[in-house]
């Protein structure tokens, strides 16, 4: 599904370049299951964001599905962000003043969908999280565990076929972390691309696939379940 | 996105820092509230001096000896001095068809005294037409009577400050006064309610016109008051006066007529420039209220950066962050407008209720320029920290760096 080919990324800061992504190549298969792990610096939240098209690559090549994402305009790769990506972050990102069917409805409204449609459709999603008496409660009044199952349900709620992870598990505890990742795992087994970028060492083990980097370069990438490695 | 999902997400942003949102609100309404105060005040001004010179009736001449206007011609480089206006050139213009009262006026100042008191005022030479000329009332006894302009008779009327100052509570008419060195009987007082002609009727002697150029001591006058018998008559009545004052000196026009609907114009457009002045300078506070938006629209941006990021990983193309964070520094500034114009509105009626006689009227183009200047200002003033929302990368913007 996603062909990178010698993506390089550098960033200045103060007056020394920082290769976060050196020369990287990756071919990441439909409904794979990843882990990026790596030390602070190693590139591996610069590569998430580059699947995630958050980021544009100094030189390299991107296809998704057989298509140049590289040479798009910033609206084109707003959409196709839209319609492709979910996107979970360690501190959730809920939008403070909206309650929680308010924060999962904001993918539908940006693309105007009708106040009652999506009403209905967040009802739905809620419910199926067990969520649906906190439906109107404001974000400082959830748990982090449920702070995170909405942010996971507004990142699927446009169904799309790639979900990317940066530390979802970071700012929870053990307990809410185990049922997050349970819900991610699952996403993952009806079908949905899931990488996950991690510190946590037993989080990055249950990945099918786990990919290790080290200053902007993938130093390792094995899979467990079959014999598909980057080259 | 719709509108509407629009306005809340805006709305709701805006009601998430009531302080903040008050604040601006405040320096935004004030604004324009001082706008729509100081335009009413000076359209109000500008209706009272126009009402007064209309309640004098507009078809006044002022007939003015010399001519101060350049017509072309030779510069008067001999110096030809113009002819001075008489007594009798103010009665031969009564020949006119289209002319109704003549005046003809001297005035100076002189001392006047009764008894032991004495004051310094203007002393008004000139006919029993100037009372009907001019709409004056009368208080106390009577006007000067209808007689030959060429008689120095020894009879005034006086202000009614005047007459106060000097008689108390004493009753005036028939009393002699000094005016100068010469004595004249008082026949009447004249009531506060009269107009003024560029002088203040309250405090006036008035004299026959003859026995003023006698007291001063100059042959001449200095104007003629001439009204013609409607407004329509005006224009004629002006060119009678040229021509009649032409055919007696000579064939020289050497006069000034000041029409009082020229004045009229005159004051009508002094006081309209002042009006938009102090518009202008109220809208100086808009223009700050303007900057404290950007100001407070700026902060919002950078203490919502993850907003912003999280929108655009959602999938929000650049215009529609843009869009949005513009339609909050325009809803904070319409919002400040609408509270300003009741503000505004309601002051101006409240100048109505302290000052009972002065015209209040809020110009209908004040509330629509404050209006739109509010409109204006948020759009210039919110783009800035709008375009800079959405250039914000988004990876930079989730980081919260």
């Amino acid at each position: 599904m996603i062909e990178l080919q010698d993506i390089c990324r550098s960033f200045v800061v103060g007056d020394e370049t920082v290769h976060a992504l050196d020369h990287v190549t990756l071919d990441i298969a439909k409904g794979e299951y990843i882990s990026i792990m790596g030390a602070s610096g190693s590139g591996k939240s610069t590569l998430l964001n580059m699947l995630g098209l958050l980021d544009e690559p100094n030189s390299g090549s991107y296809q998704f599905q057989g298509k140049e994402l590289t040479t798009l305009s910033e609206e084109k790769r707003a959409a196709f962000r839209r319609e492709n990506i979910g996107f979970i972050f360690q501190s959730f990102h809920l939008i403070p003043r909206l309650t929680a069917a308010g924060n999962l409805e904001l993918p539908l409204m940006l693309m105007g969908m009708s106040p009652a449609e999506r009403r209905k459709r967040s009802t739905k999603v809620l419910a199926d999280l067990g969520l649906s008496d906190r439906a109107h409660h404001l974000p400082k009044q959830l748990s982090g565990g449920q702070q995170q199952r909405v942010a996971i349900a507004r990142a699927m709620i446009l169904k799309p076929p790639m979900l990317l992870a940066d530390e979802p598990t970071g700012n929870l505890d053990t307990h809410s972390g185990t049922e997050v990742v349970k819900i991610l795992e699952a996403l993952n087994v009806s079908g949905i691309t899931l990488v996950v970028v991690t510190h946590d060492v037993a989080l990055g083990r249950r990945a099918h696939r786990r990919i290790r980097m080290l200053d902007g370069k993938i130093v390792q990438d094995e899979s467990s379940r079959s014999n598909e490695s980057a080259t | 996105m719709r509108a509407s999902d629009n306005l809340q997400f805006s709305g709701r942003a805006l009601t998430a820092y009531p302080m903040r949102t008050g604040l601006i609100l405040l320096a935004m309404s004030i604004g324009v509230a001082s706008v729509i105060i100081l335009t009413t005040l000076g359209e109000g001004a500008r209706q009272y001096v126009v009402g007064q010179f209309q309640m004098l009736g507009s078809h006044l001449l002022f007939v003015l000896p010399g001519r101060t206007e350049t017509t072309g011609g030779l510069p008067p480089l001999l110096g030809t001095s113009p002819r001075d206006l008489t007594i009798d050139d103010a009665l031969a213009l009564k020949r006119s068809r289209s002319v109704q009262y003549v005046s003809p006026n001297v005035t100076g100042a002189a001392p006047v005294s009764y008894g032991a008191r004495e004051r310094e005022v203007m002393v008004f030479g000139t006919n029993n037409e100037l009372f009907d000329a001019v709409e004056l009332k009368i208080l106390k006894g009577q006007f000067l009577p209808e007689a030959d302009p060429r008689d120095a008779v020894s009879i005034s009327v006086l202000g009614e400050t005047l007459a106060k100052e000097l008689f108390g509570k004493k009753h005036p008419v028939g009393e002699w006064i000094r005016v100068g060195d010469h004595r004249f009987r008082v026949i009447g007082v004249l009531s506060s309610e009269g107009q003024s002609i560029g002088m203040d009727m309250k405090d006036v002697v008035i004299i026959p016109v003859a026995s003023a150029q006698s007291l001063f001591n100059i042959p001449s006058l200095y104007r003629i008051i001439v009204k013609a018998r409607s407004k329509e008559a005006l224009d004629q009545a002006e060119k009678d006066v040229i021509k009649i004052i032409r055919a007696r000196h000579d064939g020289d026009d050497d006069v000034t007529i000041l029409r009082q609907d020229a004045l009229l114009k005159t004051f009508d457009g002094i006081l309209k420039t002042l009006t938009w002045a102090v518009a202008g300078v109220a809208a100086i506070s808009l223009i700050v209220a303007g900057i404290l938006i950007m100001n407070v629209m700026l902060v919002s941006v950078s203490q919502r950066k993850a907003e912003i990021g999280l929108l655009k990983a959602l999938g929000a193309p650049t215009r529609q962050v843009m869009t949005l964070f513009l339609s909050e520094a325009l809803m904070l500034s319409l919002a400040g407008g609408l509270i300003g114009l009741a503000l505004g509105l309601f002051s101006a009626k409240m100048v109505t209720f302290w000052i009972a006689d002065f015209p209040v009227q809020t110009p209908m183009w004040a509330i629509g320029a404050a209006l739109l200047v509010t409109v204006v200002t948020g759009l210039v003033f919110g783009s800035i920290p709008a375009r800079q929302a959405a250039k914000l990368n988004p990876v930079i913007a989730l980081s919260g760096k």
